[in-house]
């Protein structure tokens, strides 16, 4: 029972409404739409489960198939391979976006042009080709004879045509994703480390860099879920990556449906895995910004 | 404020020289000269705009200046000596010189990714190489002095500003600086925070240590400080030993100005 207050002077007409005591409005129209969403879920479950053209048999029968094993092992491989590259090569070219050095801003502005301008085919398509454009690679002063030599054709293997190309295309992504996350960090960061001697590598590894992290883990999960399923364009250079693998069993036996099902499947495992791994990021570098209420290790006052 | 035990003009810890700092066509600092001694708390007040937190900025190399140059304890900051040249330094060079000095900012500026012993040991341990356990136990000690003894796993983003402003004291001393430098300390606290960090910044000044306070707390400045610096448009208009010159200024503007913030 709520305490009776004592109205002062100025109120004429005290009332007895307490809105504490208000309950919540009824919605049909809510009550309506979720048993609509529900029915419509569970027919989609019902023509997934009970239509004979999904060959649900045949799928889990080739879902551990060796070639299918193989080919999921050079997708996670590369995936991960060219995110590294990538985030590596978006990070330099990010600093000298930034950076005051002229000549060092066109050259990254330039390959952000290049490699973002082109389709990722034809760049995966140009790398596996690269003996046909430098059929030796060596190492030398600029328009001298050169130290040491190579036949490009043995060095460019498919899987290094597939990590350059990969790799350098992710690259140019990951340069504006981290300069957006550099950006973030409010400037006064950076003169506060400044401040107790860090030298500018100091301040970037320790300070800046992790404040930015916050916000470059959300997009570099998205590259990271393209990048795996990007990977599927190596079959057009002779790589046996998840897809390719699929559909060397199809091409056999003719059962498209269930093979590329299988292909589904391990996609969606692997893109699980990835929102795992990037929740724990997430919640490794928000420390010090979750908004939880105060520790328990303060008992004293101010 | 304790006698000189020698009778010889010691050499200032801080000396500057004809100071001028350029923002495009606006000039912050016109020809600003000054001698900071050891031991002595300097308060510097001044309108908005006058140029003191840029002062400070200065001495500390976040801001490159345009004209003149900063001393400290003899050496020419920002710059060396090559013959008859003088040539900048490297943003390394300069952030070595900068370990003789510790900075509070008016916004705290702590690291939020970190905790507040986290903040104070960053420093010694990446920048002065100290040990970890060493770090720590200097951390506790300093957190202690300012009165957050007990904060000591929390994050900043858990305090008050008083008690971050508080820990970025501690994070400031923990760099065994040889000055100080404040750049309106409360100016962003609430009124009821303002004086636990005064009382702070006045322990110090207590204890010797050689400080640089810009401030709008006149009443702070009149106990606290040895001396007085009054700035207007870039320029140093009046200073003078800090009670004396606050009672009975000599100058018509700052007369003018007192009489407008107190």
């Amino acid at each position: 029972m709520p305490a009776q207050a004592i109205a002062p002077a100025s109120v004429t007409t005290p009332t007895a409404d307490d809105v504490a005591a208000a309950r919540p409005r009824p919605t049909p129209m809510r009550w309506l739409a979720t048993l609509a969403l529900v029915l419509f879920a569970a027919q989609i479950v019902v023509f997934l489960v009970r239509n004979p053209r999904f060959e649900w048999p045949v799928m889990l029968k080739y879902l551990f198939a060796e070639t299918v094993l193989k080919g999921l092992g050079m997708t996670v491989a590369l995936t991960i391979l060219a995110m590294v590259i990538g985030a590596v090569i978006g990070t330099l070219a990010a600093l000298l976006l930034m950076s005051d050095w002229r000549p060092g801003r066109w050259a990254a502005w330039t390959y952000l042009w290049a490699f973002r301008g082109t389709p990722l085919l034809i760049q995966l398509v140009f790398w596996y080709n690269l003996a046909y454009l430098m059929p030796t690679l060596s190492i030398g002063l600029p328009f001298m004879a050169p130290f040491v030599e190579w036949d490009a054709n043995t060095i460019i293997t498919p899987f290094l045509a597939a990590l350059l190309g990969l790799g350098l295309a992710e690259g140019a992504y990951m340069t504006e994703i981290v300069r957006a996350g550099l950006l973030s960090v409010d400037p006064r960061q950076h003169d506060a480390a400044k401040a107790i001697g860090m030298t500018p590598v100091q301040s970037f590894f320790r300070i800046v860099l992790p404040q930015a992290m916050r916000f470059i883990i959300p997009p570099t999960g998205n590259q990271v879920i393209s990048m795996a399923k990007a990977t599927a364009l190596v079959s057009v250079i002779a790589m046996n990556d998840l897809l390719h693998s699929v559909q060397l069993i199809y091409n056999r036996t003719y059962q498209i449906v269930p093979l590329l099902l299988v292909a589904v499947f391990w996609y969606l495992v692997l893109i699980t895995l990835l929102y795992a791994l990037q929740s724990r990021l997430e919640h490794h570098y928000s420390r010090g910004h979750r908004r939880t209420p105060a520790s328990s290790v303060d008992s004293a006052p101010v | 404020m304790p006698a000189p035990l020698t009778s010889t003009p010691a050499q200032p810890v801080i000396s500057l020289r004809n100071l001028v700092k350029r923002y495009g066509s606006f000039e912050a600092l016109q020809h600003v000269s000054l001698d900071v001694q050891e031991g002595e708390v300097v308060a510097v007040i001044g309108p908005s705009g006058s140029g003191k937190s840029t002062l400070v900025r200065c001495i500390h190399q976040l801001e490159r200046i345009d004209g003149g140059a900063i001393y400290l304890d003899g050496e020419l900051l920002g710059c060396e000596r090559e013959g008859m040249h003088l040539r900048t330094l490297g943003a390394n060079a300069i952030a070595r010189q900068r370990r003789q000095l510790g900075m509070v900012f008016q916004q705290f500026v702590l690291f939020p990714h970190m905790t507040v012993e986290e903040n104070v040991m960053e420093g010694p341990m990446q920048v002065l190489g100290d040990k970890i356990e060493d770090a720590r136990s200097r951390a506790h000690h300093l957190l202690a002095r300012v009165g957050l003894g007990h904060k000591f796993k929390a994050y900043p983003q858990e305090l008050s500003g008083g008690q971050q402003q508080r820990v970025a004291i501690a994070r400031a001393l923990a760099m065994r600086p040889r000055v100080l430098l404040f750049d309106e300390p409360t100016s962003a606290l609430d009124p009821e925070l303002v004086g636990e960090v005064l009382n702070v910044v006045a322990d110090l000044a207590r204890a010797g240590k050689t400080m640089v306070v810009v401030t709008h707390e006149i009443a702070f400045a009149r106990e606290a400080a040895t001396r007085v610096v009054f700035m207007e448009a870039g320029r140093i208009v009046e200073e003078g030993e800090a009670k004396a010159t606050l009672s009975a200024p000599r100058t018509e503007r700052l007369r003018a100005f007192l009489s407008r913030v107190m």
